[in-house]
């Protein structure tokens, strides 16, 4: 393609990681001004291309131009040279730090040996004036929301008068309203002729923001189109390489008694501040209640205190008639919870373990598991091929250790031991984080039959599509209070997002 | 330094030289005798001082060095032999000669930084294996090339300690150090001189400057400093070796400034209450050298007690054993790490290798 439009060519680009051959002969381009939509599963190869044009990988074999000339990036130092920007999925900025600072670092200003904040703080001023991304230069950035993280990143991108901008997975951790604030600014950037490489695996959002749309599945590129050309299951199954269900079924809950009731719960985080404040909820029997919120307001800690991983300070959390709040996990495990952990490989399983032995975490001391103190390995394996066989879990044998398995995979073995036992509560944090869209799929399908079985299910997820297609009521969680609890049916995708970003509401 | 940590600091300094003076009152005025705690407190502060400093350059960039006490013994003992080879075969002038020592030790200091650099960092050695690998080498090494070299038939010196240079000259300052009395204060030898203006230099390199910046970056979030570009391997060995060569400074005042001879051990644990001093200071230069001040007052009071000996009353005779009122900087040390520090928050990288 001799198209003088383009500013940056990926040809050919190849990767192998131990075990995985990440790109596979991969080619990718960006136009001038436009944005350019990089679509694909986790695992798929877009944030290992991505490395590789910012300069934290080297390619196995595959050429990059930029303005048409050919140039080899061997640190994020040569990419930053020719114009390159890269918005990293987890942001590369130093809390302790100010924003001026973190925009400088790396190419500081410095007046007779020392650094020039003064400076700085006025071209950041000036930049931020220019795109409307407001930020305030001698705020520390660990203070800041993470929308207004994301906007340093970006300045700080700008500040080094970077022409192409690699944004990885932006929205991931956006309300509603600031992802419509992102879109605004990228269209600003865009036509003033920089020009973006949108990561993401979020459909509406490519069909929203997108001019060209390029989708890549274990590690090869798929296709490329124009958003009017595609719709959503369309783009789903170039991502998956099968028609996939988008849509949860589900049919009407049919609430019966309480199994959780939580009272005035106060918790405290790492830094002994408070990041559950005086909250009140209760689940029944045969509903989902889904708590919404943006990621750091208080879900996890709330999650780590009702399974016992985190002392209360202050509360009730009542449930089968007695107050749980202060136990430790066995106790409330027995009482009938199921936990599906936030962070898999840390809480959920023990990576080290084999598959078997995973599958009985909770109940390996209780027979028919062990008789006194010995393990019977025999029951313990006969339970691991039923719920390999019952949950689909993908691997070569109960006798792998887990941390062989993929990420669904690692999922599915929690979700077969949490699931398998006979439990009143299950209470789900992020289930479906970075996993693939067929694993999604089938673990909605799960928490859904749970509760078609009259199991209360409390939902904790950041992500807003999750939560509304899942809950039958919706709760949503902001700066440690929950700020509105409505009836899933009336949940309007604005309002929620407005909540979550801190409007306050009176329960409906 | 938050005003719970100075409060603490100025309430233990008081005491100490409060039980000083009430000692010594009946033989010394009190000025007379807070002047000498003063004068004592920063002299043997310096190594500690130096300690810290060094303590905070890794630290800042993200490598934890427990290894400042064997780095001292080194260099105190490389300056110190350094030196005497200059003095007695070389001839030179015992200045000269301490000079040469000095750099030696400095440049000791930094050798023994490179190997826990290159271990630490490169071979991404467990960074408490890497320091202690360099206390127990230096150690070894000087307790036995002390006894090779000095003791016994065949050794170097034919078992006769030569006549050492002495130790450095003390530097008046003009004007102050001729007040009558609180001048004592004023009058300290290069080593402690050069302590003081080190805190200051660093204070300013550290939170003002583009080395500052970029090293307290790495120790932070070194991926975040990858991604512009700063080459993180490089911001840890260099300031690993900075940090070496102000061990290797803190090392001479032991066989050059304080005393002018080498014992085995010297450096009696005086490393690892600099890094005390570190973390109690909250990784900044003024905060550690004040703790630093607070371990110098422990140790002013066992060596002003000790002058004043006989005169302590008999209800307090503990104090007269000059071995329960050693033990006072250690118990310090103790105290302040356990109870009186409050939370100190490290840099958020610190003791993390860089994987890339």
């Amino acid at each position: 393609m001799a198209d003088n439009n383009i500013v940056l060519e990926a040809k050919n680009i190849t990767k192998q990681f131990p075990g995985v051959l990440a790109n596979d002969h991969v080619n990718f381009d960006l136009r001038k001004g436009e944005i350019h939509a990089l679509l694909g599963e986790n695992g798929a190869g877009k944030t290992t291309l991505m490395n590789i044009l910012y300069g934290l990988h080297k390619p196995d074999s595959g050429e990059i131009f930029v303005d048409g000339k050919s140039i080899v990036i061997h640190s994020p130092k040569d990419s930053i040279q020719v114009g390159i920007g890269m918005v990293h999925q987890h942001f590369m900025l130093i809390p302790v730090f100010s924003v001026a600072e973190n925009i400088m670092l790396g190419d500081e200003t410095t007046h007779m040996g020392m650094l020039d904040t003064k400076a700085v703080s006025q071209r950041v001023h000036e930049l931020s004036q220019q795109y409307s991304l407001e930020v305030d230069p001698s705020a520390l950035v660990g203070q800041l929301s993470v929308g207004a993280q994301q906007r340093v990143e970006i300045v700080k991108t700008l500040y080094r008068n970077a022409s192409i901008l690699i944004l990885d997975e932006p929205t991931a951790v956006l309300t509603p309203q600031e992802t419509d604030d992102l879109f605004r600014v990228m269209r600003k950037l865009t036509g003033r002729g920089v020009s973006i490489i949108f990561i993401t695996h979020k459909l509406k959002e490519v069909l929203a923001v997108a001019d060209r749309i390029t989708t890549m599945r274990a590690g090869r590129v798929i296709g490329t189109v124009k958003p009017s050309e595609t719709n959503e299951a369309k783009l789903a199954s170039m991502m998956v390489g099968r028609e996939v269900i988008l849509t949860v079924h589900k049919g009407e809950a049919k609430p019966k008694e309480e199994v959780l009731r939580v009272e005035h719960l106060c918790v405290l985080d790492d830094r002994d501040l408070e990041a559950v404040n005086n909250v009140s909820f209760e689940v029944h029997a045969g509903e989902i209640l889904g708590i919404a919120g943006v990621q750091g307001n208080g879900q996890t800690q709330l999650a780590e205190a009702l399974t016992g991983l985190r002392p209360t300070k202050s509360g009730k959390m009542i449930m089968g008639g007695k107050d749980l709040s202060g136990k430790p996990p066995r106790p409330i495990i027995e009482t009938g919870l199921a936990h599906i952990p936030e962070d898999r490989q840390r809480h959920g399983l023990v990576l080290s373990y084999t598959v078997a032995d995973n599958m009985v975490l909770c109940n390996y001391y209780l027979p028919p598991f062990a008789r006194g103190m010995v393990l019977q390995q025999e029951k313990v394996d006969e339970n691991a091929r039923k719920l390999i066989k019952d949950f689909d879990v993908r691997t070569p044998s109960p006798y792998v250790p887990t941390s062989k398995l993929s990420g669904g995979n690692q999922q599915k073995v929690i979700v077969a031991r949490e699931l398998s036992r006979d439990v009143k509560l299950v209470i789900a944090s992020q289930p479906t984080r970075g996993l693939d869209v067929g694993s999604i799929e089938y673990i909605h399908k799960e928490i859904v039959i749970m509760r078609d079985r009259g199991v209360g299910v409390l939902l904790i997820s950041a992500e807003l599509d999750e939560i509304m297609s899942l809950s039958d009521r919706v709760a949503v969680m902001y700066r440690g209070q929950i700020v509105a609890t409505v009836d899933a049916k009336q949940a309007d995708r604005e309002q929620l997002g407005l909540w979550m970003a801190g409007a306050h509401a009176e329960a409906v | 330094m938050n005003g719970r940590r100075f409060a603490i600091i100025i309430f233990i300094i008081a005491i100490m030289f409060g039980t000083v003076v009430l000692v010594g009152i009946s033989k010394n005025s009190p000025l007379v005798i807070i002047t000498s705690m003063i004068a004592t407190t920063i002299a043997v502060a310096t190594p500690l001082t130096l300690g810290a400093l060094c303590g905070l350059y890794c630290e800042r960039a993200g490598v934890v060095n427990i290894g400042i006490e064997g780095t001292m013994l080194g260099a105190a003992f490389f300056g110190w032999l350094a030196s005497i080879y200059m003095n007695t075969i070389f001839h030179f002038p015992a200045l000269p000669s301490l000079i040469v020592g000095v750099i030696a030790a400095v440049v000791t200091g930094g050798l023994f930084a490179l190997l826990h650099a290159v271990l630490s960092i490169t071979f991404k050695v467990d960074q408490i294996i890497g320091g202690t690998v360099i206390n127990i080498l230096a150690s070894g090494i000087t307790g036995f090339l002390n006894r090779q070299m000095f003791f016994g038939a065949g050794s170097v010196f034919h078992g006769n300690i030569p006549d050492s240079p002495g130790v450095l000259p003390t530097i008046r300052i003009p004007l102050l150090a001729d007040i009558p009395v609180i001048g004592r204060v004023f009058i300290q030898q290069p080593i402690a001189w050069s302590a003081i203006a080190l805190v200051i230099i660093t204070q300013v390199v550290i939170f003002h400057t583009r080395w500052g910046l970029r090293t307290r970056a790495v120790g932070e979030h070194p991926r975040a400093a990858d991604t512009v570009g700063i080459n993180v391997i490089r911001m840890r060995y260099f300031n690993v070796i900075i940090g070496g060569l102000l061990a290797g400074l803190a090392g001479a005042y032991f066989t050059l400034e304080s005393i002018s001879s080498f014992q085995p051990d010297m450096t009696n644990g005086r490393g690892f209450i600099a890094l005390a001093a570190m973390i109690f200071g909250n990784w900044t230069p003024f905060g550690a050298w004040s703790a630093a001040l607070v371990f110098g007052a422990a140790q002013a009071l066992q060596i002003n007690l000790q002058f004043f000996r006989e005169l302590i009353p008999s209800q307090l005779a503990v104090l007269q054993n000059s071995y329960v009122v050693g033990l006072a900087p250690y118990l310090l040390t103790m105290l302040i790490l356990t109870g009186l520090i409050g939370k100190t928050i490290p840099p958020a990288a610190d003791g993390k290798p860089y994987e890339k």
